[in-house]
């Protein structure tokens, strides 16, 4: 029972992000309309970066900023006193990558809007296989 | 790192994201979706990810919010699902 | 369909979890994330480059390329938003005028012509959107403190959170703040639309100007220490100097990127009328 508590609270953050992970994926897969799928895949993306800051965190450690001394009297830095930054840097990529990606594809649905008329996934695919019939 | 913050805020962003599939109203997908990220943001200040906190804050809440509310402006605000 | 996909999502969900049990356990100064290469950032970058912002100082100086290489994806995003939905020529069906001595509304259908700049007639959009006056005249009163302090936060960036990405996305949000409040065509009088292009353009040609520079100097592309032969300051302080150049293209790019996604997405390309 110890044990359990134990690995319970280790590891309890990384159960969360996981649940939120799986919040995103389902409304990518099972939703109709397509804002929401996006909605869905910003929701994935957030997790994922979430999932990796929360690597870099350490107990007691102070945030990766240094005190600027005055006039050069640097004082030695202790690297179990900071936050590991390393994580932080590569989210930031990843934070400004994924609104791009959101403005691609917002402008893809606008143009989808504009050819059918609707935004529900199973509406357009009717309309698509009415257009290739039609065709024929 | 206080872990009763994390958790609690954790909890509120597990609820905003259930919310965000959910709602039936496009625009009010957005408005959550801006308040989604400004919980995120909370959280990312509490372990201690400053930067990655101002720029979600700049960027989610302000900007990818907007981006939602002009894309449901030009389509549809309703939906079935 | 949604039984089926609510299934593979929990089962995703606990292949992951199962694999959980590897990881370090959460705040463990001994992780293998934290042992590597981040305790020479940690304690080397005040004297290596002289910058008391890490995140800062690793993002611009130690992982450049990966920067550089990010500010391209972000210019492409913008120019496939354009691409994709900027029409040209296109004349509106039709158009509303108020008259704004006596506040008629005329409604124009067709390739009618009104003069657009005459002092009587003032064009509103089409899903007519009240402009309020409170919110014109406070945003109006807000707009250039929203710049300086975007400013800030680009030049202060090596001493507290913030750089190039923040304030080049505050900088992008203040125009924006101008198109909604007010009207889209006069955030499109501020800043015109080849202006935030060539700005896009811009921001890239100076950061890969500065690696450039670098070779030209004798150093290795976007090694900032072969600055200080022209700058004639120590080779320290030459790598702070150059992490502010840089951050500078940065945020000059993410600026004009999100001015024209936002200005595209709203108007749905034509660029007339919007949010």
């Amino acid at each position: 029972m110890q044990d359990l508590i134990r690995e319970i609270v280790a590891g309890y953050n990384y159960w969360l992000y996981i649940v939120l992970m799986m919040i995103g994926l389902y409304a990518m897969i099972a939703k109709g309309n397509l804002v929401k799928k996006i909605a869905g895949m910003n929701i994935f993306q957030t997790a994922i970066i979430l999932f990796y800051v929360s690597i870099g965190c350490k107990k007691g450690a102070t945030i990766p900023i240094l005190e600027h001394a005055p006039h050069g009297a640097h004082h030695a830095v202790r690297a179990a006193d900071y936050i590991n930054p390393l994580p932080h840097v590569l989210m930031l990529t990843a934070i400004v990558v994924s609104v791009s990606t959101l403005g691609v594809a917002l402008a893809l649905v606008i143009k989808v809007y504009q050819s059918y008329g609707t935004l529900e996934e199973s509406e357009i695919r009717e309309a698509m296989r009415e257009a290739k019939t039609a065709e024929e | 790192m206080i872990w009763q913050l994390d958790l609690i805020i954790l909890t509120l962003v597990i609820l905003c994201a259930i919310a965000v599939i959910s709602v039936r109203d496009l625009l009010g997908c957005a408005i959550l979706f801006g308040a989604y990220s400004f919980l995120l943001c909370l959280l990312w200040a509490v372990m201690g990810a400053v930067d990655v906190a101002f720029t979600e804050a700049s960027v989610g809440a302000g900007v990818s919010a907007v981006f939602f509310v002009a894309a449901v402006f030009r389509t549809t605000r309703r939906t079935k699902d | 369909m949604k039984i089926f996909s609510l299934i593979i999502a929990v089962a995703v969900g606990c292949v992951l979890l199962y694999a959980t049990g590897d990881f370090p356990s959460w705040g463990d100064p001994a992780s293998p994330a934290s042992t590597h290469v981040s305790p020479h950032y940690l304690e080397k970058a005040l004297e290596e480059t002289s910058v008391p912002n890490i995140v800062t100082a690793v993002l611009a100086d130690y992982r450049g390329y990966d920067t550089m290489f990010e500010t391209t994806v972000i210019f492409a995003a913008g120019a496939a938003c354009v691409i994709l939905l900027r029409l040209f020529g296109i004349r509106p069906k039709e158009r509303y005028y108020r008259h704004l001595l006596t506040g008629v509304t005329i409604h124009v259908i067709g390739d009618r012509k009104i003069p657009e700049d005459s002092g009587t007639f003032e064009r509103i959009d089409n899903l007519w959107v009240p402009h309020d006056m409170i919110i014109r005249s406070i945003c109006r009163f807000l707009i250039p403190f929203l710049q300086l302090f975007a400013l800030y936060v680009i030049a202060h960036g090596h001493h507290s959170p913030g750089g190039g990405f923040q304030g080049g996305v505050i900088l992008g949000a203040s125009v924006i703040l101008m198109a909604i409040s007010m009207n889209l065509r006069t955030s499109l009088e501020r800043i015109r639309e080849k202006t935030v292009a060539l700005l896009a353009a811009l921001g890239i040609l100076i950061y890969s100007g500065t690696g450039a520079l670098c070779i030209l100097l004798g150093g290795n592309y976007l090694d900032y220490s072969a600055l200080a032969r022209i700058l004639l300051v120590s080779p320290v302080e030459a790598r702070s100097l150059g992490i502010l150049a840089v951050e500078i293209g940065v945020g000059v790019a993410v600026m004009a990127t999100m001015i024209a996604i936002y200005q595209n997405l709203a108007s749905s390309g034509r660029l007339d009328e919007g949010l």
